[in-house]
């Protein structure tokens, strides 16, 4: 094949240099340099955030060049097609010579290539036939008699052919493997997609009037897409996402979602998601009912469908509404569903309530890192411990986000907790607030009474923005600090003035209207000490906020002891910190009936068995590739000598022994020759 | 004549490889009279494939006859000392200083260091007694890897029954099975190919491991025993994850011998080392084993994403690299064989080799986002 007599024809240069060796080293780093694209750059995301991370120009090039989707792109399929037809190529350029050689013993091989062989040697020694074939058969080889002309006889022995045969299995696999791809590729798409006849859709609409250039049949061969179905709720149809769009692959069968479960260990970490379903065939009518778990697809008429994700499916909330606008009118009670909206009218206001998740768990991180400051023996002895839970995950609760949207479509982001959470030994509920979707929430904690409600901090809230009480309250505050001895009689009016104005102040703004005032009106030197008497004051005039509140509401008197008052100081800080979470309500989450959905991914893969078949070949073909040696031996027997010589398709020390010993026991004083 | 008779194997066989099928036998009988009433069908099935899989590897290397008994009789001895008490870890002297998961690690840590200080001592000073010592001592750290690995499996089922699951599940569990897997083998082949002098290079990079591990147990307390999240509650994990292990252990030790091969090519340690023809035949060998079970693995974890995560192949970063680490190969295996390529162009390639595949089995976790993150840090 090497020797070319003549100048070859461009067409069979082309031929050798598609099935040469060069050419598909050349093509596997092409591949694999392709292949680091699509694992660098996230693949499969909406357009909407490439274009905002790229900028539009260089968003318009990667989608030019098909870097959103690299794996499926033409040039990268291009390149696998390659590998294929250069796989093949050499399968057609080798194979007929492989064959041949597998078939063969080269027992016409002339008397100078054996000679010329490295491991070959002329014995002095007689050896009749039968000895030789003793020998030959005694190494499980197979061989091939020859007479020459001059009367010698040759014995060409071989073994191992396997090891060509795994030539053949591995190349074989890697063109069956890539074919078995293909069927389950989406080539059929992008090809529909280019002649027009699929078309993905971009908008948001119900499933029943996606137009039929984007629904695909039952019958369609191959499909990799998801849906995502509500308890007691079915689907029919699974969405696969199409680059800018979706596309509609209408199933064989319907799937009814009866429950989803999920289970946690001990430690809080997930131990179970489980979809039970049942399965209705369209045609028959056939029920299957069914559950699938992660790692345990169920298979119907050829679509596995898996458990891919899980989310919360629209569950009913009861809360109650504070209307933190005007907190002397009482909380009322409002009705919703998660991830729904509903127009909500306070305080003669319009506004949108957009309702997000329900989240029934939510397992949280409430250790610290506990490496830091301690000994190395400290260490030692935690290393060798076996034991769980370091990490101490915890379960602290349901929680609900939603939108408050007013007339002019500004939204502010809510996210409230509804369990009491523990915070340096006293209990909380947990709010944040967030007016753009890319910060973090901001939280603030509400301090719980003694009913673990936030009613108490409400009407303490409620109180400390009523001007009307201020009188009430300086005259109390004012009438504690005499008889304590505080302040002179002379004071008495300016104390008690004082008191109102500091309330007025903080009513109005929190803690930073008070300091606003003396970054205005007060030397910087005379700040902090004067801040410091602002402080103190209003910290005690908030148990007599706290007592008039009560009894304005026909409630008992608060016992005086550290708890509460700790509760009270708490108050201040977030009735300050309320100030920032600028929103007409505060809705509390009271109640809900959790309603969940689970995500199901169903597949068709007609080419799997293809692949799984491509896969065993391979390994086959590796197995006898580099653990089959093939080794051939001449034996030429001659009156009076033997010529002993040997090959094998792999130099190495193998053969070198092999060739050592078969020289040695036919002639015990040629070894060290 | 008689020196040329090779006969099928099982000829082959002498007394040692008997006796050796025979215990391996009873232990496995005996398991299966203690536990094969709760064991279901693939369970029996597992069972009998395990021992037969010991007998396999214990005929096909000698070694492997006192080392597999031995490292058993220690988590067996772990066991007996746990008395089914998770407590006793802190209070039994045997446990707590010696055959605990952790202890036994940290032996385990210790001695790799040991061995490395040993053979680099070996190789500078040309002192076959101290390579032989370095010799012991990465068989022992292996013995403590392997021994630990089965007393953590135990140890998990004390936790909780539902924690209970095989240790090769996150990446602290994984590179202790790294450096228990690049020990052996290269154990295999220095003895193979009388070699120890290339100790000093190989334990390099066990080293580097042990030193990952010490950080991520001390710094990040990874250690400790997690139950298995719903995605790995599979037993293709089972399989997957330690052939994985045989190719990266076989990748990492090939690079290293390349590294030795290199230096040797250039006069550094020339007279000390092995013949640089010896070295090169230990890097063919490594890789191909190493390509032979990163394929298996390959080809299992895309058996084991069909069952999870919906396909047999999804270009998952993971699975992306997985391919280029096997390309790679695929390509170094098609110029020594085809093209005939030997000595220094190849010994680079597989140092670069170790590069991509650390990153493959690393990097991925850490700077790629996917499917397949069993371990950040």
């Amino acid at each position: 094949m090497k020797s070319q007599k003549k100048p070859a024809s461009p067409g069979y240069r082309l031929y050798e240099l598609l099935s040469s060796m060069r050419f598909a080293i050349g093509l596997l780093t092409i591949l694999s340099i392709a292949s680091v694209i699509g694992t660098v750059l996230k693949q499969n995301e909406a357009y909407p955030n490439y274009a905002f991370e790229f900028g539009q120009f260089w968003f318009k090039a990667f989608e030019y060049l098909g870097l959103y989707d690299v794996y499926h792109s033409a040039w990268f399929l291009t390149i696998l097609a390659f590998l294929v037809i250069s796989t093949t190529l050499c399968i057609v350029r080798n194979g007929p010579a492989f064959l041949r050689d597998m078939k063969g013993f080269r027992e016409k091989a002339a008397e100078g290539s054996l000679k010329a062989m490295k491991h070959s040697r002329e014995l002095a020694v007689q050896l009749d036939e039968a000895q030789a074939v003793a020998l030959i058969q005694q190494r499980g080889m197979r061989y091939k008699r020859s007479e020459r002309d001059d009367g010698s006889i040759v014995l060409a022995a071989k073994k191992g052919s396997g090891s060509k045969l795994g030539y053949f299995f591995a190349h074989i696999a890697m063109v069956v493997i890539c074919i078995g791809g293909l069927m389950d590729g989406n080539l059929p798409l992008k090809i529909g997609e280019l002649t027009g006849s699929i078309v993905p859709e971009t908008r948001e609409l119900p499933q029943g009037q996606i137009p039929p250039q984007s629904r695909l049949g039952e019958n369609n061969l191959s499909f990799r897409g998801s849906v995502t179905v509500v308890e007691n709720k079915s689907a029919d149809v699974i969405f696969l996402n199409s680059g800018k769009g979706y596309l509609v692959q209408e199933l064989p069968f319907i799937v009814t979602l009866k429950k989803f479960h999920v289970d946690y260990y001990s430690n809080g970490m997930p131990k179970l998601f489980a979809s039970d379903i049942v399965v209705t065939d369209k045609a028959s009518g056939k029920e299957t009912p069914a559950t699938v778990k992660v790692n345990h697809p169920l298979i119907v008429d050829g679509v596995a469908i898996y458990q891919a994700s899980f989310g919360d499916g629209g569950s009913p909330l009861e809360l109650k509404a504070w209307n933190l606008a005007q907190p002397q009118s009482p909380a009322s009670e409002i009705k919703g569903v998660s991830l729904n909206s509903q127009p909500l009218r306070v305080n003669g206001q319009d506004y949108q309530l957009e309702f997000g998740d329900l989240r029934v768990f939510n397992i949280e991180n409430m250790g610290k890192r506990d490496a830091e400051g301690k000994t190395l023996q400290q260490r030692m002895h935690d290393v060798r411990e076996v034991k769980q839970d370091t990490k101490n995950l915890k379960n602290v609760g349901p929680s609900i986000t939603y939108k408050l949207r007013d007339s002019h479509g500004q939204a502010r982001e809510f996210h409230h907790y509804m369990a009491p959470m523990e915070q340096e030994g006293a209990l909380y509920q947990i709010a944040g607030v967030r007016s753009e979707v890319a910060q973090p929430f901001q939280y603030l904690r509400i301090p719980l009474d003694d009913e673990l409600k936030i009613d108490s901090f409400m009407r303490l809230q409620a109180a400390l923005k009523n001007p009307a009480l201020y009188d009430e309250i300086a005259r109390r505050t004012t009438a504690k600090a005499m008889k304590g001895a505080a302040i002179s009689p002379a004071m008495e009016k300016q104390f008690g003035d004082s008191v109102k104005w500091i309330l007025a102040r903080f009513g109005e703004g929190g803690f930073v209207a008070l300091e606003k005032f003396l970054d205005a009106r007060v030397p910087a030197d005379k700040r902090q000490a004067i801040a410091q008497t602002y402080i103190k004051i209003l910290q005690g005039a908030v148990i007599d906020v706290m007592a008039v509140a009560q009894e304005k509401a026909g409630l008992k008197p608060w016992p005086q002891d550290e708890k509460h008052y700790r509760f009270l100081l708490d108050g201040l800080v977030t009735v300050s910190a309320f100030n920032d979470y600028s929103a007409p309500l505060y809705l509390e989450l009271q109640g809900f009936d959790q309603i969940q959905s689970s995500g199901l991914q169903m597949t068709r893969s007609p080419g799997k068995n293809l692949v799984y078949l491509g896969s065993l070949m391979l390994v086959i073909g590796i197995i006898l590739m580099f653990y089959v040696r093939e080794v051939r031996l001449w034996l030429v027997l001659r009156a009076g000598s033997v010529r002993v010589a040997m090959s094998s398709n792999r130099h190495n020390r193998d053969l070198d022994e092999d060739f050592d010993k078969i020289v040695g026991a036919l002639n015990p004083q040629a070894g060290e020759a | 004549m008689e020196l040329l008779m090779q006969q099928p194997f099982y000829k082959r066989l002498n007394l040692g490889d008997w006796l050796f099928a025979l215990f391996i036998a009873v232990v496995t009988g005996y398991t299966f009279s203690l536990y094969g009433a709760k064991m279901d069908y693939y369970e029996d099935l597992i069972l009998l494939g395990s021992g037969a899989g010991i007998v396999a590897l214990g005929w096909f290397w000698g070694s492997w006859r006192w080392f597999f008994p031995l490292a058993g009789a220690m988590s067996l001895l772990a066991i007996e000392l746990y008395d089914h008490n998770l407590a006793r870890a802190t209070e039994s002297f045997g446990l707590k200083f010696l055959l605990s998961s952790q202890s036994s690690f940290m032996w385990m840590c210790t001695l790799f260091f040991l061995a490395t200080a040993v053979y680099w001592t070996g190789l500078l000073s040309r002192s076959a007694l101290l390579n032989r010592i370095g010799s012991g001592l990465t068989w022992a750290a292996a013995a403590f890897a392997l021994a630990g690995l089965f007393t953590r499996w135990y140890e998990s089922y004390l936790i909780a029954p539902d924690v209970g699951r095989i240790p090769v599940s996150n990446l602290y569990e994984v590179f202790i099975l790294f450096c228990l897997i690049t020990a052996l083998m290269y154990l295999y082949y220095e003895a193979k190919f009388a070699a120890r002098q290339l100790g000093a290079f190989v334990l390099l990079v066990i080293t580097a491991a042990v030193g990952f591990i010490l950080w991520y147990t001390f710094d990040r307390q990874a250690h400790t025993i997690q139950p298995l999240i719903p995605a790995l509650q599979s037993w293709w994990m089972k399989i997957h994850v330690p052939a994985n292990f045989v190719g990266y252990g076989a990748f990492a030790l090939s690079a290293m011998l390349g590294v030795a091969q290199l230096l040797s090519r250039r006069g550094i340690l020339t007279d000390k080392l092995p013949k640089v023809e010896v070295i090169d035949e230990m890097m063919y060998k490594a890789i191909s084993v190493g390509f032979l079970f990163f394929t298996i693995a390959t080809i299992l974890g895309a058996m084991w994403a069909a069952d999870a995560w919906g396909g047999y192949w999804s270009w998952d970063p993971k699975e992306t690299w997985a391919l280029i680490v096997w390309l790679n190969y695929a390509a170094w295996l098609h110029v020594r064989l085809v093209k005939g390529w030997r000595g220094e162009p190849l010994a680079w390639w597989a140092v670069i080799g170790l590069l991509v595949t650390t990153f493959a089995f690393i990097g991925v976790n850490m700077f790629l986002s996917g499917l397949h993150s069993y371990g950040s840090l």
